[in-house]
């Protein structure tokens, strides 16, 4: 396992270093992801497998502290071993009060890692803020802030010792190491004096207080409420006890939600930005995930798609510079990450390079295609950025450390359906999931959405100012555009979807938007099958006339499967111009280049009444019924929504519905789990069902003439091969595609066919359509005698061609008790020579794990247990690329990508190295006595003292000569 | 023709000396005969082994009435439970056997006529307390007709006794394979399948295993009714039953001659329709003469081996080689491995 993609599961917290310029992002399961530049990506996992609830960053190291819901404190490192950075678990700490004292005395609230780098201020539920040192965690106790002591100086008829209950927030004054502002949550808020241990200042707030942000000079604060207001509080020597500057309440005057943090950004010409989560009118806003973000007059409440988690402001942090200059707004929530570019007018988002939502619809299906030619993915490229120019074409602002991974060996593409109709294209690459272009299905289909109903659309008064951000978007409009099957030809750039209602879409890449109609067949796989009743879904309507679409690709051609059964396996052959489709009731061959359906083969058993009736329609009726009410609630919800023009609880539904499964789960288990032990037999229900198709070029009648054939496996262990003349190209329009059946195997141990793949002369596999033409491949041998191998759920059989006799075989389940539910053919190139490689079949079991066999003589060559076997849908979600790699689901949101082989690994390389403080501390410790005396005194040091030092140093080393001397006089050293 | 001699109680003999004393006494030596007797509850029954023929003698009391067909005018039906209070004069019938045409009866034939069903295999390396099982669901339209469950079973450890989890037959059905035999009951635990252990397995691993399986499936149980076991009187076979009971639960897969035997005539031959032609069996491809193909596959054979499964081809020769050793001797690596491959194929 090399590397996740996608975005975490479950984010909980976010953290920011300014100073490495990199982020981290908490899970609830317990991991910690570090982002910085594209590439640069490291993670790590709690032990305790808690929730995340804060991280941060110690200034000017590379290293973070992270709280999680069991109170612990783990200090993490990015240290630098064999070349690379890795992210390591030094230390763990959890704080422990006197005997007896209630948890809560110790149950830790707010973090406050000290600019000095060698303590925490860890703020309680009990006001207590207990210093530990660092990186030992040790209790410093004689400089614990008791809110006895706080109390001290403030008139009792202001305070009493409950106003001093749970810090809220822990602030240290920007200018001055000293002083630190510590937050109440009943609103009293307190400066104070870490060197002579007092309070200074008192700010007697009203409200409930949620957080508090200095302004960069040290002489303002902003405190803000759960009332949703915002204070503003001046920090002056003469005043002990001052009065709140303003007081707002941005969505006033009915009550609004809290507003849980605000930032105050100071820029050159004046007017500050004041950006902050929540303050949303209550009653018609309140369900609202916003970040308002207000400029003078500009004032724009960002509206997300789930909730969120936290966000940071990304600002100028040369301590020298007089102004914050805020450059970008990032966003954790629950789904997504946005970013927003704050400097360009109106505010764009901007396109990030990793931590895409793959589940912004859920993923119905994936493909892999591996070394693209570089003029197909320049034309992907380009009708994708025709589709991203809302973006900002700010680059990314999270860009600390360096990707030292080699450049990906080859242009990969992963291409995954989604449940809303839509495929997207990912750079599949590098360390880096990036999406390149969307293509959309629905355009085709008439359906109960209006595409131009766009609920973001808010007229230019409107009040809050909301901007609906982000992508997620998980409510399918019909789930019968549900993309089920992919195919791309990487050297044709002709594309076949399919999807849940039997629709085939095939579709060619245009680097213009054109307006034209869609050829329309209709595929009937009952033929003459008599007196059934079709119980499943209809198909789809399909729109009349001409219909535009944008750059990219664009469908010329659809077939619809007529009973409308879910598409269940699907190839494409580019060279022949023939798409094949099967679903639960037979396959047909279609020729895309006259449009004319060539053949239909029902594989249906007459007895097949489930089959008959609908796909797994007893089966799944309860899942589906529930899956239904609740579309019904999200629609009315959403229709609500538009009415009152407010919003729905997009989590709120979910959890729901996540305890509705949970319900139906339980109830079924309560049933004693027992297996019935039958031999299959050709009265089973669903043996028609086409798990897969192939086409070959081979000898399927006698052994000096090979054709064109089609195979098709079913889920009852036949193969059914097609002998097809396809005319040669000049008469290709003219004389039609003919196709007749050759042979037809029973598998007697009729497990389902997953794979059917045809060996050469060589026994090598056939190489895909066109790679003989674009010289990427070998011709096949047509001299020595072809092989045909067949797989099924259970057995791996090479059988003989023409004459079928039965060669090898390989019993799985028979010896292991394992099945097949992936296969593949993927070559395994040696890192040693670069001359050899070999062909090897790549298979995932139903048990998770990954066996490697060997081509032709079925041998068992290794085996990696990869996915846990409980993991359902991350094993259905599995696919291989042709190089020995590979992608699973390990949540809707997040890819695994894995290698089996020792040639072709993609996996994050990067180093984060601190070029200030390394330099800084060299410096300090060949001077030695300096940083010595620091440590040992740290009070001592006096502010201004400190910050000329850092100026300088920071002049310094602003001189990039000064930085290559010391870079060379280090080297050198070493 | 009546002949009455006398023979040794205390030893018999084999059965085949005793089949040509009979030749002998008859003066028949190249007329194929069958031999029955009538046992204490006046039953014909056969005489065709050494068993039924040891049986046979200790029974005579004192005399032993033995009957003598030739095979080829021989009445099968003559053979059975109640085959001689049933029919006053079963010599009549024996002699007569025309006579039967009169009075039709149940035609019961000679055990190598049945198409078997199931059997017990392997009793003599089995420990007592477990039964293999040999279910033969081919050509036969019953169902296999049975369930299995998780459960969990008490095992005795170098630590002393430890539960673990195991796997139990839970229902049979009616009517179905499984109960027909009698030889499987509810809460009969399962130790192997084909051979291949199952502890470690879930059950739906095991589940897999039998329906993959199911074609010819041989099930070693531990029966819930340990009453009914096969007792075994010889000292030999009672000791290396429990040498094997210790060793049952090795990791190393145990090769058994009945999964052998069984394994060729079980594998189920695929069909082929060519060309919306007739169905047809699958044929097995001719051995080729390429020497790195037939060594590669020698090779792969050895493979299968070390996962505790034989391809039939290579248990023909095992076979007839007369060598089944329940411990397979690993080859060595190395080149030299296929060259002692290749004078296993010779065999």
């Amino acid at each position: 396992q090399t590397v996740e993609h996608g975005f975490p599961h479950q984010p909980s917290a976010l953290g920011y270093s300014p100073f490495l310029r990199l982020m981290a992002i908490g899970t609830r399961s317990g991991a910690i992801k570090v982002y910085g530049a594209p590439g640069v990506e490291f993670m790590g996992l709690h032990e305790e497998n808690n929730t995340v609830m804060q991280i941060h960053f110690i200034p000017d190291q590379c290293q973070l502290v992270t709280l999680l819901d069991d109170n612990s404190l783990h200090l993490w490192s990015l240290k630098q071993h064999g070349g690379a950075s890795e992210l390591l678990e030094e230390h763990r700490f959890t704080l422990k009060g006197p005997p007896g004292s209630p948890p809560s005395a110790t149950q830790v609230t707010a973090v406050l890692p000290h600019s000095s780098r060698e303590v925490l201020y860890l703020g309680t539920e009990s006001g207590n803020i207990f210093v530990v040192e660092l990186p030992s965690f040790r209790v410093l106790e004689d400089r614990t802030i008791t809110p006895e002591a706080v109390l001290q100086r403030i008139p009792e008829d202001n305070c009493n010792r409950r106003s001093c209950e749970l810090v809220e927030a822990l602030r240290e004054h920007p200018k001055n190491p000293d002083q630190i502002l510590i937050g109440y949550s009943r609103g009293l808020i307190v400066l104070w004096d870490l060197q002579n241990n007092k309070a200074t200042h008192h700010f007697l707030g009203s409200q409930q207080l949620e957080n508090l942000y200095w302004q960069r000079d040290g002489s303002k604060f902003i405190s803000c409420h759960y009332d949703g207001s915002y204070t503003q509080w001046p920090v002056s020597s003469d005043n002990r006890q001052p009065e709140p500057l303003e007081n707002t309440v941005p969505y006033g005057p009915f009550p609004c939600k809290a507003i849980s943090k605000i930032y105050w950004q100071t820029t050159k010409n004046g007017l500050p930005y004041i950006i902050f989560q929540g303050g949303m009118p209550r009653a018609s806003y309140g369900d609202r995930h916003s970040i308002s973000v207000i400029h003078g007059s500009q004032q724009t409440a960002f509206d997300f798609t789930s909730r969120v988690i936290d966000f940071f402001i990304i600002f100028s942090s040369d301590p020298a510079a007089e102004f914050d200059d805020p450059s970008a707004l990032v966003v954790l929530a629950e789904e997504e990450l946005v970013v927003i570019d704050l400097k360009s007018a109106g505010w764009p988002a901007v396109h990030p390079p990793y931590l895409a939502s793959l589940h912004c619809s859920a993923i119905t299906c994936s493909h892999h295609v591996s070394n693209i030619p570089l003029k197909l993915w320049e034309r992907i490229i380009s009708a994708g950025s025709k589709q991203n120019i809302h973006y900002s074409s700010m680059p990314w602002p999270i860009d600390g450390g360096t990707n030292i991974a080699p450049d990906p060996p080859q242009r990969d593409l992963l291409l995954t359906g989604h449940e809303d109709g839509t495929v997207r294209f990912w750079d599949a690459s590098g360390v880096c999931l990036h999406l390149l272009y969307k293509l959309s299905t629905v355009r085709v289909f008439l359906t109960d959405a209006d595409p131009n109903d766009n609920m973001n659309t808010l007229g230019e008064d409107e009040w809050p100012p909301l901007r609906k951000v982000g992508t997620f978007d998980p409510y399918s409009d019909d789930p019968r555009l549900g993309i089920q099957k992919i195919y791309l030809c990487k050297y044709s750039g002709y594309l076949a979807v399919a999807g849940t209602a039997g629709q085939v879409l095939v579709m060619e890449l245009n680097d213009e938007d054109a307006e034209h109609v869609v050829d329309h067949a209709e595929a009937d796989l009952l033929q003459d099958q008599e007196g059934y009743r079709w119980k499943g879904h209809e198909k789809l309507k399909t729109r009349d006339g001409p219909v535009r679409f944008e750059a990219g690709f664009q469908p010329f051609v659809l077939v619809q499967c007529q009973p409308p059964a879910v598409v269940t396996s699907l190839a494409l052959h580019s060279e022949w111009k023939l798409v094949a489709f099967g679903t639960s009731h037979g396959f047909g061959l279609f020729d895309h280049q006259q449009k004319r359906l060539v053949f239909v083969k029902c594989t249906l058993h007459p007895s097949d009444q489930l089959a008959l009736e609908g796909p797994l329609s007893r089966v799944k009726s309860l899942k589906k019924s529930l899956r239904q009410s609740f579309r019904r609630i999200r629609r009315s919800r959403v229709s609500s929504r538009k009415r009152r023009g407010g919003s729905g609880n997009a989590s709120e539904v979910q959890e729901a519905n996540a305890k509705f499964d949970q319900d139906a789960l339980q109830e079924m288990e309560l049933a004693p789990v027992q297996r019935k032990i039958e031999a299959r037999s050709a009265e089973d229900s669903f043996t028609g069902f086409v798990r897969t198709l192939y086409f070959a070029d081979t000898f399927l009648r006698d052994s000096s003439r090979h054709c064109p054939s089609l195979w098709a496996g079913t889920n009852g262990g036949t193969v059914y091969a097609f002998c097809l003349r396809v005319p040669p190209a000049e008469r290709r329009m003219d004389e039609p595609v003919r196709a007749e059946q050759a042979k037809e195997i029973q598998l007697m141990h009729r497990a389902p066919v997953v794979g059917i793949l045809v060996l050469d002369g060589r026994s090598t596999p056939l190489p895909e359509p066109l790679e003989v033409a674009h010289d990427l491949s070998k011709s096949p041998d047509m001299q020595g005698s072809h092989q045909l191998l067949v797989v099924s759920e259970e057995q791996f059989k090479v059988f003989t061609l023409p004459k079928v006799s039965s060669k090898l075989k390989l019993k799985l389940t028979a010896l292991e008790g394992c099945r097949v539910r992936k296969v593949t053919v993927a070559s395994f190139g040696s890192c040693k020579a670069d001359d050899y490689s070999e062909n090897d079949l790549a298979v995932l079991t139903n048990l998770g794990d990954i066996q490697i066999i060997s081509l032709p003589f079925l041998k068992l060559q290794i085996r990696y247990p990869c996915i846990r076997k409980e993991d359902v849908s991350g094993i259905a979600s599995c696919v291989f690329t042709k190089y020995g790699q590979g992608f699973y689901l390990i949540s809707p949101s997040e890819f695994e990508r894995f290698s089996l082989s020792t040639k072709w690994l993609v996996e994050p390389r990067c180093i984060v190295d601190m070029p200030e403080v390394t330099s800084n501390n060299h410096v300090h410790n060949k001077s030695g006595t300096e940083n010595a005396a620091r440590k040992s005194s740290p009070g001592d040091c006096g502010e201004d003292e400190r910050k000329s030092g850092r100026l300088m140093e920071h002049a310094l080393l602003n001189d990039e000569k000064v930085l290559k001397e010391i870079q060379s006089t280090l080297e050198g050293g070493r | 023709e009546f002949r009455r001699f006398s023979l040794e109680r205390s030893k018999p003999g084999k059965f085949e000396e005793f089949y040509g004393l009979l030749q002998h006494v008859h003066k028949i030596p190249n007329v194929d005969v069958l031999v029955g007797y009538t046992d204490i509850h006046g039953d014909l029954l056969p005489i065709n082994n050494d068993d039924n023929y040891h049986k046979a003698v200790s029974t005579a009391n004192p005399l032993l009435r033995i009957f003598i067909q030739r095979k080829e005018d021989a009445d099968y039906s003559a053979f059975g439970t109640d085959t001689m209070t049933r029919k006053k004069n079963v010599l009549a019938n024996v002699l007569r056997p025309d006579n039967h045409k009169k009075k039709p009866h149940i035609v019961i034939s000679m055990p190598q006529d049945f198409r078997p069903v199931s059997s017990i295999i392997d009793v003599d390396i089995l420990p007592e307390t477990h039964r293999r099982v040999r279910l033969y669901k081919y050509g036969t339209d019953k169902p296999l007709g049975f369930y299995i469950r998780d459960g969990s079973s008490v095992r005795v450890t170098p630590h002393g006794l430890e539960k673990v989890p195991g796997i139990f037959i839970s229902r049979l059905v009616p009517g179905g394979l499984a109960q027909g035999t009698g030889l499987l009951a509810v809460n009969d635990e399962v130790l192997e399948v084909n051979g291949i252990e199952v502890s470690g397995k879930s059950l739906d691993q095991v589940t897999d295993m039998m329906i993959a399986n199911s074609r010819n499936l041989i099930i070693t149980v531990r029966p819930a009714n340990q009453r009914n076991n096969v007792v075994r009187n010889s000292r030999t076979s009672g000791s290396s039953g429990q040498s094997t009971e210790s060793s049952l639960p090795s990791s190393t897969p145990n090769i058994l001659g009945s999964l052998l035997q069984g394994e060729e005539e079980s594998d189920e031959e695929d069909i082929i329709i060519e060309d919306s032609g007739e169905p047809q069996q699958i044929p097995k491809a001719a051995p080729t003469s390429e020497s790195i193909e037939s060594l590669s596959q020698i090779e792969l054979l050895h493979e299968s081996t070390q996962n505790g499964f034989l391809p039939s081809s290579e248990m023909n020769l095992n076979h007839s080689a007369g060598s089944i050793s329940m411990e397979y001797e690993e080859p060595e690596p190395g080149p030299k491995s296929l060259e002692e491959d290749g004078t296993i194929i010779t065999l």
